[in-house]
C-alpha cells in the first residue's frame, strides 16, 4: 500500500458546505412524535383550523398512503427512510412575519446567510420563506398586489371566503392522492407552500420567489405550492430548497400543482440543494392551456435519492413546454430524475434539454416519457440528455420512453455521455488555470446552457455549488 | 552578455512506449528570437508541449532552467504563472466557456494582471482591435466553432493580455490568410516590443519570419537538434529543404 493521500474519492464531509450547512437549535419548537397516526393527521388540521373538506382529504389519503405499496421494482433504494421515525410535523413557534425584524433571530440569520432578504431587496417581488412545516415569513411588493395578485400560503388562502373556493376547486386535482405513496403522504400532512394567482392579463415583471428551509433532524417538510396563472398573464416562480446535513434521514415530499390558461406563461425556476440524508420524492405538475407555455429550470445538486419527474400537460391547441435541467451526483448520491410531457392538444411542442454530472460514485439516472395524443396533430417533441462522467466508479444512464398515437407527429431523442478529456485540462493549466479550476471550468460549461436560463444571481450560485463539489473532488 | 532565460539540458523525453526527444540542448537567451523548424513530425511540438508542462510526454533524463529554477517537475499551469506560454497548434475548444469570462479569470489569477473591471475590458477592446477580431468573438464559447485562423487569433490575444516571459508559437502563422498573416506578425512584434518577451518560433514558413528579428534558428530532425545557426540558415532550409540534415543525422548514426 502507498502512504499517498487517497484524493479521487471525497467524503461528503469534505465539502465546505458552510454556506448551507449550519445548523440552528430547536429548542422550544412544537414537533409532532415520530410516526404517522390518524391523531397527528387530525392535529395538524386542527392546529391549522381547516375546512371540514381538507381534514376529510388528509384522512382519506392517510388511508391511502397505509394501502399502497411502496415502488419496489425500479429506482433507487428508499429502505433507509423508515416513517416510523420521521416527524412530519415540526413548527418554529413564530408568527408568519410580513417583516423580517419581526422573523425571530436565528431564523433570520439563517435566511440571510442564504440570501433571501437581499435577493428579494434587489430583485424579487414576493418572498415566500419556509422554516420546517411553516412559512415564517411571507411578503410582497406593494405595486404587485395593486396588480390583483395574491402570493400567500394555502392555509391563509383557505381561512380568507374569497379564495377558500378556489383553492377547494383546484387543490389536488393535478395531482391525485393515489399517484404514488409519498402523494398519498403529503396530501395526508401537507403543511406550508405557497398560493399563487396571477389575474388574467398581467404580467410581473419580477420573479416571485418561494424557499424551502429544513432545519430539524429527523423530520419531514411536505408543502404544497399551488399556482394558477390566468389567461394571458406571466409569472418567473423561483423555488430554493436547502438543509444542513444530518446522520438520521430526512423526508422532503412536497407537492406543486401549476395550472397554465390560455395564452398564458409560466416560467418555473428550481435550485434544490437539500442535504445529502435527504430523500427527496417530490411531484411536481403543470397543465398548460392553448397557446400558453410551460417553462421548466431546474438545477438539482442535493439529497441522497430523489425520484423527482416534473409532468406537464399540454392540453391546449398550440401550447408548448420547454424544459432544461442539470443534476449533480456526488458521492452517496443516487438521484434519478426526468421529465414527462403528455402532448394532447393539436400543434403542440415541447423539448426536454438535460444535463447531468457524476463524480465519486455519484449515480444520475434520467427518465424521459412523452406521450403523444390521439388528437395532437403535428405535435413535436425533442428530447436531448448529455452526460458527463468525472470519474469512472460514478454512473449516469439514460432512459427514454415515447408512447406517439398520432401519425402526425414527431419525436426525437438523443442522448450523448461524454468525459474531461485531458487535452482540455491542459490547454487550460497551459494558461494559469490549475487542474481544479481547469475542470470546474470545464463542469461550469458543461452546465452553462442551464445557468444562462436563471436569473444572474441564481447562475451565479449555481457556478458556486459546482465550485464547492469540484473543489470536494480534488482536494 | 543576455541573461539566459531557458536552458535545456540534455533533455529526452517521449510517450510511454515511444521515445520522441533526444538529448536536446537548448539555451534561449532573454529577449532573443529563436526559430525552430523541421520536417513534419520530427518532434517540434513535442518539445513545445515538453517545455510547457504536457503530462502525455514523459521526461525521461535531462533537465529544462527557466529564469533561474529548475521547473522539469512543474505542472503546466505553474509553469504558466511563471511566464511560460504555448501557442498551440491545434487550439482546444471548450465549450460553455465564454471567451470574455475565459480571458478575464487567466488574467486575474495573476497578481501582475490584476486590474479593475473596466480597465480589462478596454484593454481586451484594443487587442481585438489590433488583431482584428470582432467584439462578438468574445461572448461566444472558448475556440468553439472559431475557423483555424480565428483560433489562432484567440492565442494571439491571450499572448498579447499575458505578455509571458516565454512565448512557443506552435505554427501560429499556418492556416491564416495573407492578411491575417501580416495581423499576426505585427501581434508578435508588438508582444515584443512591450515586454522584451523571448520568442521560439515554431514554423515552416518563411514569411513570419520576415518581420522579425531571428537571433538564432535551430533545426530539429526525428528527434534531434541537428544544426543551429543564425537567421541565414532559414533562406538555405527554404531553399533546399532539410535532406542535408537528414543525411548528416543518418551518417552520425542517429536513428529515432
Ligand atoms: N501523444 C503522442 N502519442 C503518440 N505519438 C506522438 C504523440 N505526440 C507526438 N507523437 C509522435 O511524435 C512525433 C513528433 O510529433 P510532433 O507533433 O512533435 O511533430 P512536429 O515536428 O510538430 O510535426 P509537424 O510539423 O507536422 O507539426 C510524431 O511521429 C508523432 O506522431
Ligand atoms: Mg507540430
Amino acid at each position: 500500500m502507498s502512504d499517498a493521500p487517497e484524493r479521487k474519492h471525497s467524503e461528503v464531509a469534505d465539502v465546505d458546505r458552510s454556506l448551507y450547512d449550519f445548523v440552528m437549535p430547536e429548542e422550544g419548537y412544537e414537533r409532532y412524535d415520530d410516526g404517522l397516526t390518524p391523531d397527528i393527521v387530525r392535529a395538524i388540521s386542527a392546529k391549522k383550523d381547516e375546512p371540514a373538506w381538507m381534514r376529510e382529504l388528509r384522512l382519506k389519503a392517510l388511508d391511502a398512503f397505509h394501502e399502497m405499496r411502496m415502488a419496489s421494482n425500479w429506482g433507487p433504494d428508499v429502505s433507509a427512510l423508515d416513517m416510523d421515525h420521521i416527524s412530519t410535523y415540526v413548527s418554529p413557534q413564530t408568527k408568519q412575519a410580513r417583516n423580517w425584524d419581526d422573523v425571530p433571530d436565528d431564523i433570520k440569520t439563517t435566511f440571510e446567510r442564504l440570501g433571501i432578504p437581499e435577493a428579494e431587496r434587489e430583485s424579487l417581488a414576493g418572498v415566500g420563506a419556509q422554516y420546517d412545516s411553516e412559512i415564517v415569513y411571507h411578503n410582497m411588493r406593494e405595486e404587485v398586489a395593486e396588480q390583483g395578485v395574491i402570493y400567500t400560503t394555502i392555509e391563509d388562502a383557505l381561512h380568507d371566503p374569497q379564495w377558500e373556493p378556489v383553492v377547494h376547486q383546484y387543490f389536488g386535482t393535478l395531482i391525485p392522492m393515489r399517484d404514488h405513496k409519498f402523494a398519498a403522504l403529503h396530501y395526508a400532512v401537507w403543511s406550508g407552500g405557497s398560493f399563487v394567482y396571477v389575474p388574467a392579463g398581467v404580467s410581473l415583471s419580477y420573479p416571485l420567489q418561494s424557499y424551502f428551509r429544513l432545519n430539524a433532524s429527523g423530520a419531514g417538510q411536505f408543502e404544497h405550492t399551488l399556482i394558477i396563472v390566468e389567461e394571458g398573464a406571466d409569472l418567473h416562480f423561483i423555488e430554493g430548497c436547502s438543509a444542513p446535513k444530518y446522520y438520521e434521514a430526512n423526508l422532503h415530499a412536497g407537492a406543486v400543482e401549476l395550472f397554465v390558461k390560455d395564452h398564458a406563461r409560466l416560467r418555473y425556476s428550481t435550485i434544490e440543494n437539500w442535504s445529502k440524508n435527504m430523500f427527496n420524492l417530490n411531484t411536481k405538475r403543470a397543465t398548460v392551456g392553448a397557446d400558453a407555455k410551460m417553462e421548466w429550470v431546474s438545477g438539482s445538486f442535493g439529497s441522497h435519492v430523489s425520484y423527482l419527474y416534473p409532468t406537464t400537460f399540454l392540453q391546449g391547441a398550440r401550447s408548448s413546454c420547454e424544459f432544461t435541467g442539470i443534476t449533480f451526483a456526488g458521492a452517496t448520491q443516487d438521484l434519478d430524475t426526468g421529465c414527462k410531457v403528455i402532448l394532447n392538444g393539436a400543434d403542440t411542442t415541447a423539448s426536454v434539454d438535460t444535463k447531468s454530472i457524476s463524480k465519486d460514485g455519484g449515480v444520475n439516472t434520467f427518465r424521459s416519457s412523452v406521450i403523444i395524443g390521439r388528437r395532437a396533430d403535428r405535435a413535436r417533441a425533442t428530447v436531448s440528455c448529455s452526460s458527463l462522467m468525472l470519474d469512472d466508479i460514478s454512473r449516469s444512464d439514460t432512459i427514454p420512453a415515447m408512447d406517439v398515437r398520432n401519425p402526425t407527429a414527431s419525436v426525437g431523442h438523443e442522448a450523448t455521455i461524454g468525459r474531461i478529456s485531458d487535452d482540455t485540462i491542459l490547454y487550460l493549466m497551459s494558461r494559469g488555470c490549475s487542474e481544479a479550476e481547469a475542470r470546474t471550468m470545464v463542469v461550469n460549461g458543461f452546465a452553462n446552457p442551464v445557468s444562462k436560463e436563471l436569473p444572474l444571481e441564481y447562475a451565479v450560485e449555481m457556478n458556486n455549488l459546482i465550485k464547492l463539489e469540484m473543489e470536494g473532488a480534488i482536494g | 552578455m543576455q541573461d539566459t532565460l531557458l536552458t535545456i539540458d540534455g533533455l529526452s523525453a517521449g510517450t510511454e512506449d515511444k521515445p520522441i526527444l533526444h538529448d536536446i540542448h537548448l539555451e534561449l537567451g532573454s529577449g532573443q528570437t529563436h526559430v525552430l523548424m523541421g520536417p513534419n513530425g520530427a518532434g517540434k511540438s513535442t518539445l513545445g508541449h515538453v517545455i510547457m508542462g504536457d503530462p502525455s510526454y514523459q521526461v525521461t533524463s535531462g533537465s529544462i532552467t527557466f529564469d533561474g529554477a529548475d521547473i522539469t517537475d512543474l505542472t503546466s499551469d505553474k509553469r504558466s504563472l511563471a511566464g511560460i506560454f504555448l501557442s498551440y497548434q491545434a487550439p482546444v475548444e471548450v465549450p460553455g466557456v465564454p471567451l470574455y469570462s475565459f480571458l478575464r479569470t487567466i488574467c486575474q489569477m495573476r497578481p501582475e494582471l490584476k486590474t479593475t473591471a473596466r480597465k480589462f475590458r478596454e484593454r481586451v477592446g484594443q487587442i481585438c482591435e489590433q488583431l482584428e477580431l470582432s467584439d462578438s468573438f468574445l461572448m461566444r464559447e472558448l475556440n468553439v466553432g472559431f475557423s483555424g485562423g480565428e483560433k489562432k487569433k484567440v492565442e494571439m490575444l491571450q499572448l498579447l493580455l499575458l505578455q509571458p516571459k516565454l512565448a512557443i508559437l506552435d505554427e501560429t502563422d499556418s492556416g491564416l490568410d495573407v492578411d491575417a498573416l501580416s495581423i499576426v506578425s505585427r501581434g508578435i512584434e508588438a508582444y515584443r516590443a512591450q515586454c522584451d518577451g523571448t520568442l521560439l518560433v515554431i514554423t515552416h514558413n518563411t514569411r513570419i519570419l520576415e518581420r522579425l528579428d531571428v537571433d538564432r534558428t535551430h533545426v530539429m530532425v526525428r528527434g534531434h537538434l541537428v544544426a543551429e545557426g543564425d537567421a541565414s540558415l532559414v533562406g538555405e532550409i527554404d531553399a533546399s529543404g532539410f535532406s542535408r540534415f537528414e543525411d548528416e543525422l543518418a551518417a552520425k548514426g542517429g536513428v529515432a
